[in-house]
């Protein structure tokens, strides 16, 4: 058993979603049953959401992190994702994103506040450790901004 | 299988023939058992045991010959080629327009045009965030954008494949185009690809869709529209592609196609238009992947299958309509964005497969297609790919030059029965509308891109660079991705708004208000009003709203 699953509270709660204009959902559709399949309670949303709804979710499914899928330059508007969760005070939601990211695109991605890019061929248990122990990080950021309020 | 070998098989065949196997069996032990991608178990070995050499006419027959297994034609790639047509679409349509010349040049045969995520999506570039347009596809708006994508294009001599979903606004734009150059309709040639709506619910790809009734009347209103005003136009490509590439195996593909074309010609002849009239400008659209002899036989069973159905089940009397007409694309699913380099040769195995299927058409990708749309010099690599086959290689002396292998034929037959029994399937649910509302389909190739998935991570699956031979990631240099030259989107964007404020309100206005009548009335050919919108002025953007409000909105039928 990882260390991770010892000090989890309860199972990490995952956004999984697309954002723009494209639709291959392939990916998105192999990762939530990974994710499912280890325990984790996974929101599956079809494909071309609208940024203001990924916000709307993430917040009334209390989510700890959101699995974006891009395969088509839709991660060119991650950044905007990025501010509004922080504008709408959500900035304890972990966001990783997974699929076609260019080697030169990718510094933009994380300089914008995104934990983790994924590239294609990545390994089943690469991505379930990494989400695991990010969410862990969002449910303690989570609890400390709580007990401050 | 024992007692049908002993029965094909000469004594003194038979005998060595055992003594091989007990060779082999003594050298390899336990027997591994080998499965393609369709799930079929291939044995080690084919021999005489394995060919079926009665009914060679009916089940194999010669080139141009019922039921067409060896190919479509007699002459086949001896006569003609198959056409190489790249797929081009990247950022304005100035862009286009320089990249298109640059592939005629270099000996492209038939042009396609690839639009932008946007348009695809029935949006107009003033509706989405300005940094996605063009990164994927040519920015497509308007009349305009289409005279200027082909400026300098003889578009009466060379045919066109438009990537143009439902409700055809592409298309329109190019008739209206021909008609401000003074070129009769009927001179215009080429392709509705991405008329095949079914395929869009199958797989969630980047195309809007009317709900699944409205596709389906536009669709029908289209084929009828063409039948009569642009006679030489294939209104109709079914797509196999967008199945394989979401996961569904080679079997499952051609299964779902065919079933998908069936439902056309069926819903076809219910409006009561004569299937021959319909069926002579049926064409098919595939991906084709690297399991290399699968495929090959997947396109001979897909050629055998279609042509029954064709004359038996939908009754068509026209030889022309029996056969199979394919456009090929070598899969991008396959390619890998480790050590990108390594695509050329995947590339080049994939389009050897389709040329030995004998197919009429084909696209071969760009090295760089898992990372961006092609640089330039990729693109061009892409089009050599095909060039040294066609001239080097001698590919194309032999008309369907693996017929005839023990293998080949045996697994032909199996693809055939494997096909068939998905066909049935799909008839059992009945037919491939309603295979697709109730979300059959989908959940089929769910498990399907699944199961694949696991034998990748199990190691069952090889993936050069990905799973094994893998170079460490820093050592790798990607080359930088295509973009679009932002001052220049930024540009048509201002040009755009300037484009719609200078327009006739009122004229705009009656063109929408006529679209919305005929969405409304069975009696009108609501393609027609779409053209005509088109040659009004009416936008991309506005003509899909229009639709959207009348005919409704298909959304996703696909759960995780």
């Amino acid at each position: 058993m990882h260390e991770s699953e010892v000090q989890m509270e309860s199972p990490p709660r995952v956004l999984i979603t697309k954002i723009g204009l494209d639709g291959h959902d392939r990916g998105s559709r192999i990762v939530a049953a990974y994710l499912r399949d280890a325990g984790m309670e996974v929101i599956y949303t079809p494909p071309w959401q609208t940024i203001d709804a990924v916000v709307g979710i993430s917040r009334q499914e209390d989510i700890d992190i959101i699995g974006l899928s891009s395969l088509a330059t839709d991660h060119l508007i991650i950044p905007e994702l990025m501010t509004t969760l922080t504008n709408e005070g959500l900035d304890a939601v972990r966001v990783v994103v997974g699929g076609i990211i260019p080697q030169n695109e990718i510094q933009k991605l994380l300089d914008s506040g995104v934990s983790k890019v994924f590239g294609p061929g990545t390994l089943r248990e690469e991505i379930i450790d990494n989400v695991k122990s990010l969410a862990l990080s969002a449910q303690k950021l989570k609890r400390q901004k709580w007990e401050e309020a | 299988m024992e007692e049908k070998r002993k029965r094909n098989q000469p004594s003194d065949i038979q005998s060595a023939h055992e003594e091989w196997q007990q060779s082999y069996q003594k050298q390899m032990g336990k027997q591994q058992v080998i499965r393609n991608r369709s799930g079929l178990e291939v044995d080690p070995l084919y021999s005489p045991a394995d060919s079926n050499n009665i009914f060679f006419n009916e089940r194999l027959g010669f080139p141009g010959q019922y039921p067409f297994t060896r190919g479509i034609y007699p002459t086949m790639h001896r006569g003609r080629t198959w056409s190489q047509r790249q797929l081009i679409g990247l950022g304005t349509p100035d862009d286009y327009n320089e990249r298109v010349m640059k592939l005629l040049d270099s000996g492209t045969s038939a042009i396609s045009l690839l639009p932008c995520n946007s348009t695809f999506r029935g949006l107009d570039c003033d509706e989405i965030q300005e940094v996605l347009l063009g990164t994927c596809g040519t920015i497509i708006n308007t009349i305009d954008h289409m005279e200027t994508c082909l400026a300098g294009v003889p578009i009466e001599e060379i045919s066109t494949a438009m990537n143009d979903p439902l409700p055809f606004t592409l298309l329109a734009f190019l008739l209206g185009v021909a008609r401000r150059r003074g070129i009769p309709w009927e001179r215009i040639t080429g392709t509705s690809n991405q008329s095949d709506y079914i395929s869009h619910f199958v797989a969630n790809h980047m195309f809007f869709r009317l709900s699944l009734t409205g596709s389906r009347r536009m669709l029908l209103d289209h084929i009828a529209f063409c039948r009569e005003k642009v006679p030489n136009w294939n209104p109709v490509s079914v797509v196999g592609q967008h199945m394989q590439q979401a996961g569904a195996t080679p079997a499952e593909t051609m299964g779902f196609t065919l079933s998908t074309a069936i439902q056309y010609a069926e819903d076809c002849l219910v409006r009561g238009m004569d299937i021959d009239s319909v069926l002579t400008r049926f064409t098919f659209f595939f991906d084709i992947s690297i399991s290399f002899f699968e495929e090959v036989a997947q396109f001979r069973a897909g050629r055998r299958i279609w042509a029954r159905i064709a004359r038996e089940r939908l009754g068509a009397l026209d030889p022309r309509s029996w056969r199979f007409k394919f456009h090929g694309q070598t899969s991008g699913v396959d390619l890998t964005r480790q050590q990108p380099l390594n695509n050329i040769a995947r590339v080049t195995t994939q389009a050897i497969v389709g040329i030995l299927s004998g197919l009429q058409s084909m696209h071969t990708d760009a090295y760089d297609e898992a990372i961006s749309c092609p640089t330039e010099e990729a693109a061009r690599i892409a089009v050599n790919t095909q060039n040294i086959l066609r001239e080097e290689a001698h590919l194309c002396d032999v008309i369907d030059p693996l017929g005839g292998s023990y293998y080949i034929e045996s697994l032909t037959d199996q693809m055939e029965v494997e096909i068939n029994s998905v066909i049935e399937k799909i008839d059992a649910a009945g037919g491939m509308f309603k295979a697709v509302e109730s979300g059959l389909v989908q959940a089929m190739i769910g498990e399907s891109a699944l199961s694949f998935q696991r034998q990748i991570e199990s190691g069952d699956q090889k993936l050069v660079g990905v799973n094994c031979y893998q170079l460490d990631e820093d050592q790798e240099v990607e080359p930088a991705p295509y973009r679009p030259n932002p001052d220049a989107v930024k540009a048509l964007a201002e040009s755009f708004k300037e484009y719609k404020a200078a327009r006739s309100k009122s004229t705009v206005q009656r063109a929408i208000d006529n679209l919305a009548r005929a969405a409304n009335s069975e009696n009108d050919n609501l393609f027609e009003q779409v053209v005509t919108a088109a040659e009004k002025g009416v936008t991309h953007g506005e003509i899909v709203a229009c639709l959207r409000r009348e005919l409704g909105e298909g959304k996703p039928i696909i759960k995780a």
